[in-house]
C-alpha cells in the first residue's frame, strides 16, 4: 500500500525531525538576557505573555491588522479542523468530539479565507512581494489545496469516511487496510503527507520556534538573578 | 572625508510608508577598519584565501552559542509584519532596510549551508551561496541597522534583527572586514578607559574646569570627584558627558544632585566610560572585557553603589548584561559574584540608573526642585531605543517609560508626549545608534531620523515644544547633528539632568540619610 507507507514515512520524519529540532533549540544556550521590554518580571508572567502570543497573536495584532486577521482565521480555523479530524483516530468518538464536528466543518471556511488573504498579500503588497520566495507561495498553495480538497469531500463529493477511518485505524494498529479509491481524498492525503514531510525542514518551524524565542520567553529580572550560560561561566574562572 | 551628497527628506504631516526602491542605499559603505585597529581586536584586516570557510565556520560557531540566532533564522515566515517598522526603511525606501530583508541577507546563506531544504532546493527556499557580493551587502546593510529592536516588538515570534546584525558584523570581523568607527573605539576604551580616548590627566583638568564653572554660575562648590576611594557611589557615565555639548550639562546635573543629597561619589579614570561598543558586534568576550573595567574599578574604589549616567546602549548592557558579564547585581552564589556582592549595598538595585536615583531622592524629599526654573521650556521626551526595548527602571515593567517622564514632570511645568505610536515600546531610534554614529554614515543617519523628526515636528507645531529631552549620549550627539538638517535648532536636544540641573535647589536643607 503506497499510502500506508507514505504516512508511516511522513509521520516518522515529522516526529524525528521535530524532536531533533526541539532538542537542538533547547540545548543551544541563550547567554544573555534579551527579552523585548517591557517584559514580565516573573516566570508566571512569561507564561501569560507567551499564552497571549500563541492564542491571540498579540505582537502581530500590534503590528498589522490585515496579517493578524488572515493569520488568526487561518490558524484557528485549522486548529478546529484538525480537532475535528480526531474522529478518524479514536473509537468510539467521544461526546465532545461529536459536538465539535459542525464547528470544525465550517472552520474550514475560516482557514481557506485566511490563507487566501495571506496569499493575496504576497501579490498585492509590494513590500511583501519583495520578500516572498517561491516556497512562500507554494506553502500557501499547498495549505489551500489541503483545505479546498478537504472541503470538497465534506461539502461537494462525499467520501466514504467509514472506509477512511478503517484505513487510519489500521495504520495505528499496524493492520493495513485499503484507502478509499477517490481522487479527491487521495489528493488531500498526498498533500497532507507532503506538509508533514516538510514541516521540520521549513519555516513551519515557527511553531516550536516561538516557544524558544529568547525575546519572548525570558523574564526581565537581570539585576535580581544572575543568568550565565555554561560556555560563558567558564570565562569567570579565568579571572 | 566628506560623505556623498544626498537629499534631505521632506517632513510630511504623518509618517508615511514608502513604496520600495531597490538598491537606493546599496552604495553606503562605512569606512573599514585599518590593520592596527583590527590587529588590536585580534581580527584579520583583509580577506584571506580561506575567507569563505572562516565565515561559515564562524556562523556555525555562533549558531551553537546563541539560541536567538538559531531560532530567529529558522522561524521567520516572511509574513511582512516588520516590513514597515524600521526607521531606515521608512527614511530610505530601500527594501533591504526592511527588517526581514536585512535578516534574509544572512538567512539565505544559513539555509544554503546549514539546512536540508537549502542544500537540496536552494532556489525554491531562497537559499544562496556565500559570495564576495554577499559580504559587501552584509557590510553595507548591517551598518544600516541601529540594533534598536523596534522590529522585535512587532514580530509574532519576537525575532530581533539586532541579534542577526550583531552576528553579521561579528562574522565580517572574523573574515577581516571590520568597521573603523566601532573597532577604533573598542581599542580606545580598552587601552585608555573611555571611548573618546581621554587620558586620566585630561579628564581631571576637565572636571576641575567644570567645578569652577559651576561655582561661578551658582556660588556653590559642587565637586566632580575622580578616583576617590571609600565613597558611596561610583558613577559610570558615557565619556561624551565630559566633553560634548549638550552632554556635559547633564554631567553637571548629576553632580548637583549628589551634592544636594549629600551622597559621596566618584568617577573612575580606569572606567571612565559607560558605553560598551562590544554590544554592537555582539561579541560576548569583548563586551565582557570592556565591562570588567567597571567591576575592577568598583572593587578597587570600594564603593557601595554603582550608578549609570544618561546612556542608552550603556544602560542596556549595565541593566541587562552586567550581572551576567561581571557579577554587578545579585542572585548568584559563585565566588566570582560573591566577591562584589558582599561589598555592594543591598538596599539599592545594582546597577542603578541616574534617573531612578534622582527620582527617588525627590520622592523621598532628600532633594528639592523648582520646576519654574524651566518655565522657558516646553518639553517632550524621546525614549531611547535600548532603554525602551532592552532594559527597565524601577520595579515594574514599563518603569523605563514612567520614571524618566515622572522626573521630567517634577522639574518642568510644560510637558507634551509625542504620538503614541512613536514613543514607549514603539519609539523610533534617533537614527545614529548601534555603531552608526559616524560621519561616513551621515546619509543613513539623516534619513533614518525622519520618523522621529516627523513626530517631533508635530508636537512643535501643536504645542510649541522647544526642547526634546533624552537619556542617551548617542541620541544627543545624533540629534545635535541631524536636527539642523531638518531646520530645527541643535540646542533643542539635551538630557533630563540638564533640566534637573536648572531646577535642583543646591542650598536646600538636607535631611539626614
Amino acid at each position: 500500500m503506497i499510502f500506508a507507507g507514505m504516512f508511516y514515512i511522513a509521520t516518522l520524519l515529522l516526529v524525528v525531525g521535530l524532536v531533533y529540532k526541539i532538542f537542538d533549540y533547547s540545548r543551544t544556550p541563550a547567554p544573555l538576557k534579551i527579552p523585548t521590554t517591557p517584559a514580565p518580571t516573573t516566570q508566571k508572567g512569561v507564561v501569560y505573555r507567551m499564552a497571549k502570543e500563541v492564542v491571540l497573536f498579540e505582537s502581530l495584532f500590534k503590528s498589522n491588522k490585515w496579517i493578524w486577521v488572515f493569520g488568526w482565521l487561518f490558524h484557528f480555523g485549522m486548529l478546529l479542523v484538525l480537532v475535528r479530524h480526531l474522529r478518524y483516530f479514536v473509537t468510539p468518538v467521544p461526546e465532545w468530539l461529536v459536538f465539535i464536528q459542525p464547528f470544525g466543518k465550517y472552520a474550514s471556511i475560516m482557514m481557506v479565507v485566511g490563507l487566501g488573504g495571506l496569499l493575496a498579500r504576497r501579490f498585492l503588497v509590494d513590500r511583501v512581494r519583495y520578500i516572498s520566495t517561491p516556497s512562500d507561495y507554494l506553502m500557501l498553495v499547498l495549505l489551500l489545496g489541503i483545505g479546498l480538497s478537504g472541503m470538497m469531500t465534506t461539502f461537494v463529493v462525499h467520501t466514504d469516511i467509514v472506509a477512511l477511518k478503517e484505513f487510519f485505524m489500521g495504520l495505528m494498529f499496524f493492520d493495513i487496510q485499503p484507502v478509499p479509491e477517490d481522487p479527491i481524498i487521495l489528493a488531500h492525503l498526498t498533500m497532507v503527507a507532503l506538509l508533514m514531510l516538510i514541516f521540520p525542514i521549513s519555516k513551519l518551524l515557527h511553531a516550536p520556534g516561538l516557544f524558544f524565542s529568547p525575546t519572548r520567553n525570558q523574564a526581565d529580572n537581570p539585576r535580581e538573578h544572575r543568568h550565565v550560560a555554561a560556555w560563558a561561566a567558564r570565562l569567570d574562572r579565568n579571572n | 572625508m566628506a560623505a556623498a551628497e544626498f537629499d534631505i527628506p521632506e517632513i510630511k504631516e504623518t509618517i508615511e510608508v514608502p513604496k520600495i526602491h531597490e538598491g537606493v542605499m546599496a552604495h553606503v559603505k562605512s569606512f573599514p577598519a585599518p590593520k592596527p585597529v583590527q590587529d588590536f581586536m585580534g581580527y584579520p584586516h583583509e580577506l584571506g584565501e580561506d575567507w569563505k570557510e572562516r565565515a561559515i565556520d564562524k556562523m556555525g560557531d555562533l549558531l551553537g552559542k546563541y539560541r536567538s540566532l538559531k531560532v530567529f533564522l529558522d522561524a521567520c515566515v516572511h509574513c511582512g509584519a516588520c516590513t514597515d517598522k524600521c526607521h531606515y526603511y521608512l527614511g530610505t525606501s530601500d527594501p533591504k532596510n526592511m527588517p526581514v530583508a536585512r535578516q534574509d541577507l544572512m538567512r539565505q546563506v544559513y539555509r544554503r549551508y546549514f539546512t536540508t531544504a537549502g542544500k537540496l532546493f536552494p532556489k525554491l527556499v531562497g537559499a544562496k551561496d556565500l559570495t564576495r557580493e554577499t559580504l559587501d551587502e552584509w557590510y553595507s546593510y548591517y551598518h544600516q541597522c541601529s540594533e534598536c529592536r523596534r522590529c522585535s516588538v512587532f514580530c509574532p515570534y519576537g525575532i530581533d534583527t539586532a541579534e542577526i546584525t550583531m552576528a553579521g558584523r561579528e562574522i565580517l570581523n572574523h573574515v577581516g572586514i571590520g568597521q573603523k568607527y566601532s573597532n577604533e573605539i573598542l581599542g580606545k576604551v580598552q587601552k585608555i578607559g573611555n571611548n573618546l580616548g581621554l587620558p586620566g590627566p585630561a579628564l581631571e583638568d576637565t572636571l576641575q574646569g567644570l567645578e569652577e564653572d559651576i561655582e561661578m554660575d551658582t556660588g556653590v562648590p559642587v565637586k566632580l570627584p575622580i578616583d576617590v576611594k571609600g565613597v558611596e557611589v561610583l558613577l559610570v557615565t558615557p565619556s561624551a558627558d565630559f566633553f560634548s555639548e549638550p552632554h556635559v550639562e547633564s554631567l553637571i546635573g548629576y553632580a548637583k544632585v549628589f551634592h544636594a543629597a549629600g551622597i559621596s561619589w566618584t568617577l573612575s579614570s580606569h572606567a571612565s566610560e559607560a558605553g560598551n561598543f562590544g554590544l554592537f558586534n555582539g561579541n560576548y568576550e569583548t563586551m565582557r572585557k570592556v565591562a570588567m573595567r567597571i567591576r575592577d574599578a568598583a572593587l578597587e574604589l570600594g564603593v557601595k553603589r554603582i550608578v549609570v549616567g544618561e546612556c542608552g546602549h550603556a544602560w542596556r548592557v549595565a541593566y541587562s548584561f552586567w550581572n551576567t558579564l561581571t557579577g554587578i547585581g545579585y542572585g548568584a552564589d559563585d565566588p566570582f559574584s560573591i566577591e562584589l556582592q558582599k561589598q555592594l549595598d543591598h538596599n539599592y538595585p545594582q546597577p542603578q540608573h541616574i534617573c531612578e536615583l534622582t527620582n527617588d531622592l525627590i520622592n523621598q524629599g532628600k532633594i528639592q526642585v523648582d520646576p519654574s526654573a524651566n518655565d522657558d521650556m516646553v518639553v517632550t521626551y524621546h525614549d531611547s531605543c535600548n532603554v525602551a526595548r532592552a532594559s527597565r527602571m524601577g520595579d515594574m515593567p514599563g518603569g523605563q517609560f514612567i520614571i524618566p517622564r515622572d522626573l521630567i514632570k517634577k522639574v518642568v511645568n510644560n510637558f507634551h508626549n509625542m504620538a503614541d505610536d512613536t514613543i514607549y515600546e514603539s519609539t523610533f531610534c534617533c537614527g545614529g545608534g548601534g555603531g552608526l554614529l559616524t560621519d561616513d554614515l551621515m546619509e543613513v543617519r539623516v534619513k533614518g531620523a525622519l520618523p522621529r523628526v516627523t513626530a517631533l515636528n508635530t508636537v512643535v507645531q501643536e504645542h510649541g515644544v522647544n526642547f526634546m529631552a533624552t537619556i542617551c549620549a548617542i541620541c544627543k550627539a545624533q540629534f545635535t547633528k541631524v536636527l539642523p538638517k531638518y531646520g530645527f535648532d541643535m540646542s533643542m536636544v539635551g538630557g533630563i539632568h540638564q533640566l534637573v540641573s536648572k531646577a535642583v535647589k543646591l542650598d536646600a536643607p538636607k535631611q539626614a540619610d
